[in-house]
């Protein structure tokens, strides 16, 4: 006997941009990814943009199991690779808007060369960069973003390497978009994922997210929970700070908010603009994605 | 089949390998191209990137050549012909994207001018060294095509072949040069756009929602679609079952592994290329391919001057070995004599092949420079004594 309940099973509305088949998804309890996953399908809810033209790409991690649950036109990639896979699908097809989402040891190790490049190009793209502060899906590693002294499988004795600052770096390599979140503000992070994604050139995300299962118990902080606390006494709005200014240290002050936000012609704008001004008529501009 | 007249320079040229090479990309539809400047190859780069504003292509200069390597996959997801150039350095970074190709089922074309090697080598000399990185360079198991023009006028008509096979098998195909075939300049004839062979991507007719990214329907070959069209699919390197879905067992690796591999090799005979010459009396066959192929016939001009029955089988593709046809050869004469510009690649893939039916004698060459003409003299009169 089907139950008026049954007949009546709510469809949360963030399904209709998931790929449902795929679920459970992988990620730990108290992970933040499906957080800011959740946030990204609100932001193409209410950004009104066409489904069928948004592709998103990931690298490897935990993060970059995003793209295969998203249902649009995803591409799960190599090791850091990810932002030269879509430098290359943007420039083929400029329609497109084209999101890389991945983690921090994805788009700041391994994939760090790419990152730089591709701000500095100012490549049409939107990087959302989920920092959790670790290697999560090899087993809890240090990570070019873990501060100083957390106890990672790699530093069992405490990180001692100068982490990066991932604002700075966005912006000082010429992201006209950087803003930081934490997995906690997550209307916040919605807008922004709207604004980076409506930006024209190369947009920086960082989320702040926890990692309950390798960084927060390995470094006794407790759960997912208690890493929403902390998010929330600790994180202090600066819009506008310099970048400079904005280094996250052990269980210290997080500063979020949005820093950058420039214009700078696009990479294809740049090259139609000189080809134009060199070769004159004989150069057909080639489609930035825009009309004008 | 259609030929976007804007690519192609229809005429008579003196160009040299390197420069055919982007000839032939851009006739064969080729727009998008990314790379990174390493010798002997960047004369090929540097011509996309004077010709590509002239007809709607986009090159960029990457970062390195992990990037190049993978920036090219992404054009051709966006539905765009691709081509990455590199030499050795350069290719043993590509090795990642070239994987990533196979496993993906992504068509592109990755050239390689080949130099003296191992690491930095000779960077401005010739190798053929890079033979067995190209078919298997990549961990994994997975087949590839690659060929080997030896002239100017072959790196243009080859580098066509090379799109079109990757297209049809939707594979990365290798296009194997040398730095003596991409500096030699000779005189390379382009015809009318409509003289061209040119093979489109063969984009999927089924509607979304009934289309499975690695769904066979008739051979081996799964169809296409590309970002934008409202398929919202899937691509992973992941192994991967028909959906594009991560799998992560044994019967879907057993399954992909198969076909990823069988479309090349039980094609081989389809795929196959190469060129004979004087072998129904020989007794001895010299086999070679790329600019070894042309140092070898003044070998074997000088073993017939001195009364040797000898006649030629030139590798144009290389990957796969035309098994079938070495195995004919190879049961009706004394021996193969394999010059190559390495210390034994190709050779002994022919000798495996050819399974005693008859010996084969490498020529080896260290590269730097091409084998001296007398010593594939001397080897071909020792088999055909």
């Amino acid at each position: 006997m089907t139950t008026e309940l049954e007949q009546h099973t709510p469809v949360n509305p963030v399904e209709p941009f998931l790929r449902m088949d795929r679920m459970p998804h992988i990620w730990c309890p108290g992970c933040g990814i499906g957080t800011t996953v959740n946030c990204f399908a609100r932001a193409l809810t209410s950004g009104g943009y066409d489904l069928d033209k948004v592709a998103i790409v990931s690298g490897i991690g935990c993060t970059g199991r995003v793209a295969g649950y998203l249902n649009l036109d995803s591409f799960h990639t190599t090791h850091g690779r990810a932002i030269p896979f879509a430098t290359g699908l943007k420039l083929a097809n400029p329609e497109l808007k084209v999101v890389v989402y991945s983690g921090d040891g994805d788009l700041i190790a391994i994939g760090g060369n790419h990152l730089i490049h591709a701000a500095r190009r100012n490549i049409d793209i939107t990087v959302i960069c989920i920092n959790n502060m670790i290697y999560g899906m090899t087993g809890g590693q240090v990570g070019p973003a873990t501060p100083n002294p957390a106890i990672t499988s790699t530093a069992p004795y405490g990180a001692f390497e100068q982490p990066f600052n991932l604002p700075f770096l966005a912006d000082s390599c010429g992201a006209v978009y950087v803003a930081r979140w934490t997995s906690y503000h997550v209307r916040q992070i919605t807008r922004a994922m709207r604004e980076a994604m409506d930006k024209r050139g190369f947009s920086f995300l960082e989320i702040v997210a926890p990692c309950p299962t390798l960084y927060q118990r390995r470094n006794r902080l407790g759960d997912g929970l208690d890493a929403m606390k902390y998010y929330k006494e600790r994180s202090i709005r600066k819009d506008g700070a310099n970048t400079r200014d904005v280094d996250i240290g052990y269980q210290g002050d997080i500063i979020v908010g949005k820093f950058i936000d420039r214009e700078r012609p696009t990479f294809l704008q740049a090259m139609n603009q000189r080809f134009t001004e060199k070769l004159g008529s004989s150069y057909t501009p080639y489609p930035t994605g825009y009309d004008d | 089949m259609t030929v976007d007249p804007k690519g192609v320079l229809t005429g008579h040229h003196y160009l040299d390998g390197d420069h055919a090479c982007c000839e032939g990309a851009l006739a064969a539809g080729c727009r998008f191209a990314a790379g990174y400047p390493i010798t002997p190859s960047t004369e090929v780069v540097e011509r996309i990137s004077a010709r590509f504003p002239m007809i709607g292509g986009v090159f960029i200069q990457m970062e390195d050549e992990l990037a190049s390597s993978i920036a090219v996959l992404g054009a051709s997801w966006a539905g765009k012909k691709s081509l990455t150039v590199t030499s050795g350095p350069g290719f043993s970074l590509m090795m990642e994207h070239i994987g990533l190709a196979a496993m993906t089922e992504t068509p592109v074309v990755f050239v390689n001018v080949q130099r003296g090697g191992p690491s930095t080598g000779l960077p401005t000399l010739p190798g053929q060294a890079d033979m067995m990185q190209a078919r298997w360079g990549s961990h994994g198991d997975y087949e590839i095509i690659a060929l080997s023009p030896n002239s100017p006028q072959e790196c243009f008509d080859l580098t066509i072949e090379a799109f079109n096979l990757s297209e049809i098998y939707r594979v990365p195909v290798m296009f194997m040069m040398d730095e003596c075939v991409g500096h030699m300049t000779e005189r390379v004839v382009i015809p009318e756009p409509d003289k061209l062979h040119v093979v489109d991507r063969k984009f999927t007719k089924r509607p979304p929602g009934e289309y499975l990214p690695y769904e066979v329907h008739d051979g081996w070959v799964p169809e296409m679609v590309k970002a934008g069209d409202g398929y919202r699919f899937h691509i992973t390197g992941l192994t991967h079952d028909e959906r594009g879905y991560p799998a992560m067992n044994w019967q879907a690796q057993d399954k992909l592994m198969h076909r990823l591999v069988d479309k090349i090799r039980k094609n081989a005979d389809t795929i196959a290329r190469y060129e004979e010459a004087d072998l129904d009396d020989a007794d001895v066959v010299v086999l070679s391919y790329g600019i070894t192929s042309r140092v070898a016939m003044r070998g074997v001009e000088m073993a017939r001057a001195r009364g040797a029955k000898v006649g030629t089988f030139r590798l144009i593709v290389v990957w796969p070995l035309p098994e079938t046809r070495i195995r004919e050869l190879a049961s009706r004469v004394k021996g193969i004599v394999v010059p190559e510009m390495n210390l034994g690649q190709v050779a002994l893939e022919v000798e495996r092949v050819v399974a005693g039916r008859t010996k084969t004698v490498l020529v080896p060459h260290a590269g730097g420079t091409v084998h001296d003409p007398e010593v594939i003299a001397e080897a071909i009169l020792e088999v055909s004594r």
